[in-house]
């Protein structure tokens, strides 16, 4: 009922406009055509000059309201990221400027030289100078522009330090893998056709000896603050993409074809979540690129700590070979009972 | 040489359709198989506007989803079944949503819709023909549209529902059957009707090239042609290079999908499924044929609209276009450099980064040309004597979209900013505000200015001007804010933002976008009352030049018949941006140059 008597509602605002319309046409068509246009360019000149404003007032009480809500208000996370904002603000002054006068003089000339019987138009078909002055000066910006996201650009792409670590993650739908190489600091070869939901998630070999130490971990990754991390990402079914907004990065996840990116987190979780007055804080990290009907819930988190509760976290992960082979563990030879409840534990998280 | 052309093309032309029009004139032959290209223009237009009302709907109820996540709309499960279950639309409705709107809009709207109604329509008429050069081909290129258009929507009512892996249709997703419901039959469905929509904007690219080379009338030379004109020619160009590329993508993934090969597919293991047997392929291949068309496409959309804007500019100026050279030779720049940029999709899919490094620098030189035509646009206002007609209100809303969209492109094409601001709310407020709403005033500029010619008939005035400005403010309202939300880094394309962390602050916001939008669409329905009412019932034009222009189409009678000029083609003596010269308000392109006049181009 409610929705038949609006529609109804909806439908009488309709007929009103349009009468309202038509009986404005009827009016101009009694005054004369020369005069309604008169009269239109009059109201229109003023509402051009009034959007002007208007818009510009809108802008200022947008920014107000969601400036502190961006990551700009924030502060990047990672040494990348600085230089992302950095680049962000650059390049938000320079178009700043020209959106504001090129918006001004447009709405201002528009209501300026709205039609008048005092004047008449200007002939002015081209002038060689003003066009080369456009050319160039655009031209000049744009070369600055140019040169600061290349510099940017090849450092983002270009080799991590030496120190780096080095982990490894594969998107599926919908979650993240992640690989750590052991202490062997080497991973093992992967074959797709291994892969077993259960205990081999990302398909490693086993007979390759670099794998046995190799540790998997799902949804929540530990990297260290201060030491570069490089990614190898990769994905297991279709595209997928590593994205990481607190660190201003992404990178795409493409079956069969490995792709990098590194980055140096400036702060650990436990900071950011006092920096942003956030108890809740999480990097975390969303999947960017469109990958079937969980998209929306494909995320992951990245904790940075610092080195020593890395280091006992780490101490804390078992090789995914002894999870997939609980008999070949040394410490299950000890707790024989726990070892296998662990196992089918994981077992029964990676089949969700 | 073109003269002859013409000469011939009149007699050949004239005779036939001549013949035609007093014979057997049918309602199929007149209104259904029409092979006059004003009527196939009308045709492209009212399939467009179609298409784009349902387009808006299905913005309308995501934007539903967005704005109200948490809501239930019991109104929502009696039109939408079991795709909204309990009154909220399922995830998987809403990427279908968003797959559809996204597709339906670029291609079926602001290409065919676009192009298809003003390059037919304004053509033949502005540069002095009776017709296309090939009339058949013109038809046939309508009713590939509409089957395509008939496929399409077919593909909303399968049971798997439609295509819903994003209009971009990147494998393996849109590959594999098993990965997404979409993916099956919706996704064949989707592949059909996007081949048939190659097909017909091939046969209409070819006959637009093919009539403004050679059918031009007497004196009319390519430097006097409108800039609509030139617009209209390189958007040919740029379909007919770049769309077979699409297909060519599009035939691969059926073998991908359907044959067992693998171009696109390798390593894959398919939950539920397992590992696939297909080894070797690349995804990435696909991104590049896509985006070979997919680059070029937006400027196939915005390339008219600038056009139609240029010369709606000038005549409600009164003042020629400022630096037609320059604004031609932006155009050809433009049209050249579409074709090389087409990798700044990809900056983040693993690029080879010195690849990437010159795609940045290709697609920054894009903003030099436009920046070119937008102040010589301003420079067409400055000292002019404007009329605010609803057609030119919506010109001058292009300018201004155009200028903060375009903006935008410079933080969008540097690699580096890329790498943060890539699939968020940023690149949708971006191509939004530049692509979608600026083609979409240029097509409302085009449609109140045209109306006239097309059934001689004028829109009503005062609902043009509540139209565009209640647009434009929507317009604004709902994309400019969409810029902070990607500056968060929001992600496009999630169903929903609850969950997470980093971007549920802006739930409020969504709300209030959300709210514009459905305003935005109800002044839109605004819009499709005056133009139906007004067919039929509008106030008639009286004078044979309501706008007072210079250009060809005007000289032709207020109803033109099949041929459009009764008599001879007229013939040119000079450009059409002859406005405030020597002293007279505007100079019609079929007068003699005098002896005294200035030269001036």
């Amino acid at each position: 009922m409610t929705l038949f008597l609006s529609i109804a509602i909806i439908a009488l605002i309709y007929v009103v406009i349009f009468q309202i319309a038509k009986a404005s046409e009827y009016v101009s068509i009694l005054k004369g055509e020369e005069a309604s246009r008169k009269q239109n360019n009059k109201i229109n000149g003023f509402l051009m000059v009034a959007f002007l404003v208007l818009g510009f007032i809108g802008i200022y009480v947008c920014n107000k309201a969601y400036y502190s809500k961006t990551l700009l208000a924030q502060g990047a996370a990672s040494v990348q990221g600085e230089k992302v904002d950095q680049m962000l603000w650059i390049t938000l002054i320079i178009t700043g400027i020209v959106f504001v006068i090129t918006q001004f003089l447009l709405f201002w000339f528009a209501y300026k030289y709205q039609e008048s019987d005092n004047r008449k138009s200007f002939f002015f078909a081209h002038s060689t100078k003003l066009e080369l002055i456009w050319t160039a000066i655009p031209a000049i910006t744009l070369t600055v522009l140019v040169i600061f996201g290349l510099r940017n650009w090849f450092f983002f792409t270009g080799e991590p330090p030496k120190n780096a670590m080095v982990v490894e993650v594969t998107g599926k739908q919908f979650g993240w893998i992640f690989r750590y190489p052991g202490k062997d600091a080497i991973f093992g070869k992967k074959y797709y056709k291994n892969i077993d939901p259960a205990t081999n998630s990302v398909g490693i070999i086993w007979d390759d000896n670099y794998s046995q130490d190799d540790i998997l971990t799902e949804q929540t990754m530990y990297v260290v603050k201060g030491q570069p991390v490089k990614l190898i990402i990769g994905s297991r079914d279709v595209v997928h993409d590593v994205g990481l907004t607190h660190f201003r990065l992404k990178m795409d996840a493409v079956p069969g074809i490995p792709t990098t990116m590194w980055f140096t987190p400036k702060y650990t979780t436990k900071e950011m979540r006092e920096k942003t007055n956030n108890p809740n804080f999480a990097y975390e990290i969303s999947c960017d690129q469109m990958c079937g009907n969980g998209h929306y819930s494909m995320k992951g988190i990245i904790e940075v700590v610092e080195q020593e509760e890395y280091d006992l976290w780490m101490a804390k992960q078992k090789p995914q070979y002894f999870v997939a082979f609980p008999e070949k563990d040394p410490s299950a030879v000890k707790a024989d009972g726990a070892a296998k409840t662990d196992s089918t534990a994981k077992a029964a998280t990676a089949k969700m | 040489m073109s003269h002859e052309a013409v000469l011939h093309g009149h007699e050949s032309h004239g005779h036939d359709d001549h013949g035609h029009h007093e014979h057997h004139d049918t309602f199929l032959t007149k209104y259904v198989f029409s092979q006059d290209h004003k009527m196939i223009a009308k045709q492209f237009l009212i399939t467009g506007m179609v298409w784009a009302v349902l387009g808006g709907l299905m913005s309308v109820l995501f934007r539903l989803q967005l704005g109200y996540p948490d809501a239930s709309f019991p109104w929502l499960e009696s039109i939408l079944g079991k795709w909204a279950k309990g009154g909220q639309i399922t995830p998987e409705a809403y990427y279908a949503l968003v797959t559809t709107h996204g597709t339906v809009l670029v291609f079926f709207v602001l290409t065919a819709g676009l192009s298809g109604t003003f390059a037919n329509f304004l053509i033949p008429l502005q540069i002095g023909a009776r017709d296309m050069a090939s009339p058949f081909m013109n038809m046939l290129s309508y009713w590939f549209f509409f089957s395509a258009s008939i496929v399409m929507l077919s593909s909303l009512f399968v049971e798997t529902g439609p295509f819903s892996g994003g209009w971009t249709a990147y494998p393996p997703l849109s590959a594999l059957h098993d990965a997404s419901p979409g993916s099956k039959t919706g996704m064949d469905l989707w592949i059909i009707a996007m081949a048939l929509f190659v097909v017909s904007s091939l046969l209409g690219g070819l006959n637009y090239i093919a009539t403004i080379l050679n059918m031009r009338t007497k004196g009319m030379s390519m430097t006097r042609l409108p800039l609509s004109i030139w617009a209209l020619f390189f958007t040919a160009v740029l379909g007919v290079l770049s769309f077979p590329v699409l297909l060519s993508g599009l035939i691969l993934l059926i073998f991908d999908r359907n044959f067992g090969t693998s171009f696109y597919l390798s390593d894959i293991f398919v939950n539920g499924v397992g590992a696939l047997s297909n080894e070797g392929g690349s995804a990435i291949l696909f991104q590049h044929l896509f985006w070979f068309l997919g680059h070029p496409e937006v400027y196939i959309i915005l390339l008219p609209a600038m056009g139609m804007v240029s010369e709606i500019l000038s005549v409600n100026s009164r003042k020629p276009i400022f630096g037609y050279m320059a604004m031609l030779g932006s155009l050809f720049a433009i049209a050249v450099l579409a074709f090389l940029v087409w990798a700044h999709h990809m900056f983040v899919t693993g690029l080879n980064p010195f690849l990437g490094s010159v795609f940045v620098l290709l697609t920054l030189l894009i903003a030099v040309p436009s920046a070119i035509k937008v102040f010589n646009w301003l420079t067409t206002l400055w000292r002019g004597n404007i009329r605010f007609t609803p057609g030119m209100l919506f010109a001058i809303g292009f300018v201004s979209l155009f200028i903060s969209g375009g903006l935008t492109g410079i933080w969008l094409g540097n690699a580096a900013l890329d790498i943060h601001l890539h699939d968020t709310y940023f690149v949708i407020a971006h191509f939004h505000i530049v692509m979608g709403v600026a083609s979409m005033f240029g097509m409302f500029a085009g449609v109140y200015h045209w109306f006239p010619k097309m059934y001689g008939r004028y829109l009503n005035n005062s609902l043009g001007y509540i139209h565009f400005w209640v647009t434009i403010a929507g317009a604004y309202m709902i994309f400019w804010p969409m810029h902070y939300e990607g500056l968060a880094g929001m992600p496009r394309r999630y169903f929903d933002f609850s969950i997470w962390e980093s971007f549920k602050q802006f739930a409020d916001l969504n709300r209030f976008i959300s709210t514009v939008s459905m305003i935005v669409f109800a002044v839109q329905i605004l819009f499709l009352i005056n133009f139906f009412y007004s067919i039929f019932k509008g106030r008639k034009v009286t004078v044979q030049n309501p706008w007072e222009s210079n250009t060809l189409e005007w000289t032709a009678p207020i109803n033109p018949g099949h041929g459009n000029w009764p008599g001879e083609i007229p013939e040119v003596h000079r450009w059409p941006y002859d406005y405030g010269k020597d002293g007279h308000d505007f100079i019609p392109q079929t007068t003699p140059v005098g002896a005294d006049e200035t030269d001036t181009h």
